[in-house]
């Protein structure tokens, strides 16, 4: 037990949260990530999908890194990738269909999303199945955190409300607000703002963490 | 004609594939460093996603869509294999790629020398995939509409990157913060363009 939690192990479930984050640093998965960030529910459950794909995708291949012929790989990768693309779709149809339709699909998208191939071909083809599980796990998780970052950012001032699953809508700027001529920021709902807020986000992390930063 | 031209027009402008879906951001950002690599890209994702999505679009209609079996024989008509879609596209998406560079390494070697590590990396671009993905959820009714959509989805990625490259040459003698550089002023300027983008979206065609 000690030996699965290792020193090693756990960083490897940590780093994609702060200094390796798949979006900000790493640069991976942007594609789908900032479409669904409109509302907090879609990119809390797009983040749990992407985690739970990574996750197993991670180990299905680790598990069959010596037998893959290196030419084909990309094919393999991307039909173990599809298959639980599928599950997680038909899944998300099935108990969770109004997510599923916000979702529209970006669900599908997940198959491309560059997290997935980025991490099976730059650690699971080289790592056992069990690293490979925490690390798809850490990135699905840090690629989820910014998700859920942005989307709140953006639920709180474009809407004043807050989606959360099961919980329905929860409302955080006060209606009296609005009484006194508060306004909800409409440019915040729009798609371009989310590429701002990753944009801010960036700058934040960059300016905290200075060996982060590009020289031009 | 004039709706064919209609949803070419709309597809540049108004439904562009990074500045109103985000789709294919990772090659954009990876790639705009210089306008000619990004023009290099831009053409390959052109070429790629006006043979795919026709391809894909008969895939739906003659055997994933529900009932699309019906040209076999009768008793197909309760089929529906749409939940096999993301398998099939992605499958034909990967063996175009392939068959593309293929053909292309052996009937255009200057091009291909151009293109060089871009084909293989489209497999994954989410525009391609995307563009399969619209082109099923928005039921389109002829080759033709497939057609139109496909190539105005191509050409305004195509315009995306390549406008985003050449602001990027532009920006490295300007002084930005260090912690911006790089990737954070090339996320701030695409939302920027973004937001200029959707002055096209009141117009109706």
């Amino acid at each position: 037990m000690s030996e699965m939690f290792s020193k090693k192990n756990l960083k490897l479930l940590t780093n994609p949260l702060g200094d390796d984050n798949p979006i900000t640093v790493q640069v991976l998965g942007v594609c789908s990530a900032l479409a669904v960030t409109v509302k907090l529910e879609p990119a809390i459950v797009m983040g749990l999908s992407v985690t739970i794909v990574t996750a197993f995708a991670n180990v299905i291949i680790s598990a069959l890194r010596n037998t893959i012929p290196s030419r084909i790989r990309i094919i393999v990768q991307l039909v173990v990738i599809a298959a639980l693309v599928i599950l997680v779709d038909q899944i998300l149809k099935a108990y969770a269909y109004d997510v599923s339709k916000q979702l529209s699909v970006f669900v599908g998208l997940i198959i491309t999303n560059c997290i997935l191939m980025g991490r099976l071909e730059a650690f699971a083809l080289g790592n056992k199945p069990w690293p490979s599980f925490l690390d798809g796990i850490g990135n699905g998780a840090g690629y989820g955190m910014i998700l859920i970052i942005i989307a709140a950012l953006r639920e709180i001032t474009g809407s004043g409300t807050l989606t959360l699953p099961g919980l329905g809508e929860l409302r955080i700027i006060p209606l009296s607000f609005y009484d006194m001529g508060y306004a909800n920021n409409g440019l915040m709902i729009l798609p371009p703002m989310a590429l701002i807020t990753v944009g801010l986000i960036i700058w934040f992390q960059r300016s905290r963490s200075k060996h982060l930063q590009e020289s031009n | 004609m004039q709706e064919l031209i209609n949803i070419f027009i709309k597809s540049i402008f108004i439904d562009n594939m990074v500045f109103a879906f985000f789709l294919g951001m990772c090659s954009y950002l990876a790639v705009s460093k210089t306008v000619k690599t990004s023009l290099g890209l831009g053409i390959a994702v052109v070429f790629v996603l006006i043979i795919t999505t026709p391809v894909n679009y008969l895939l739906n209609e003659y055997i994933l869509g529900p009932g699309s079996m019906v040209w076999i024989s009768d008793s197909f008509k309760d089929v529906d294999l749409s939940f096999l879609s993301f398998i099939m596209f992605i499958a034909v998406i990967a063996s175009i790629v392939q068959l593309v560079e293929m053909i292309v390494e052996k009937y255009a070697p200057a091009l291909y020398s151009s293109l060089g590590i871009f084909l293989p990396l489209i497999a994954v671009n989410c525009a391609i995939l995307g563009g399969s993905l619209f082109m099923q959820e928005r039921e389109y009714e002829s080759m033709g509409q497939v057609f139109a959509f496909s190539l105005g989805s191509g050409i305004g990625w195509l315009l995306a990157i390549v406008a985003v490259a050449a602001i990027r040459e532009r920006i490295k003698y300007s002084q930005i913060p260090a912690p911006l550089k790089g990737l954070g002023i090339t996320f701030i300027i695409t939302g920027i363009m973004g937001i200029a983008f959707m002055s096209f979206m009141g117009i109706k065609l």
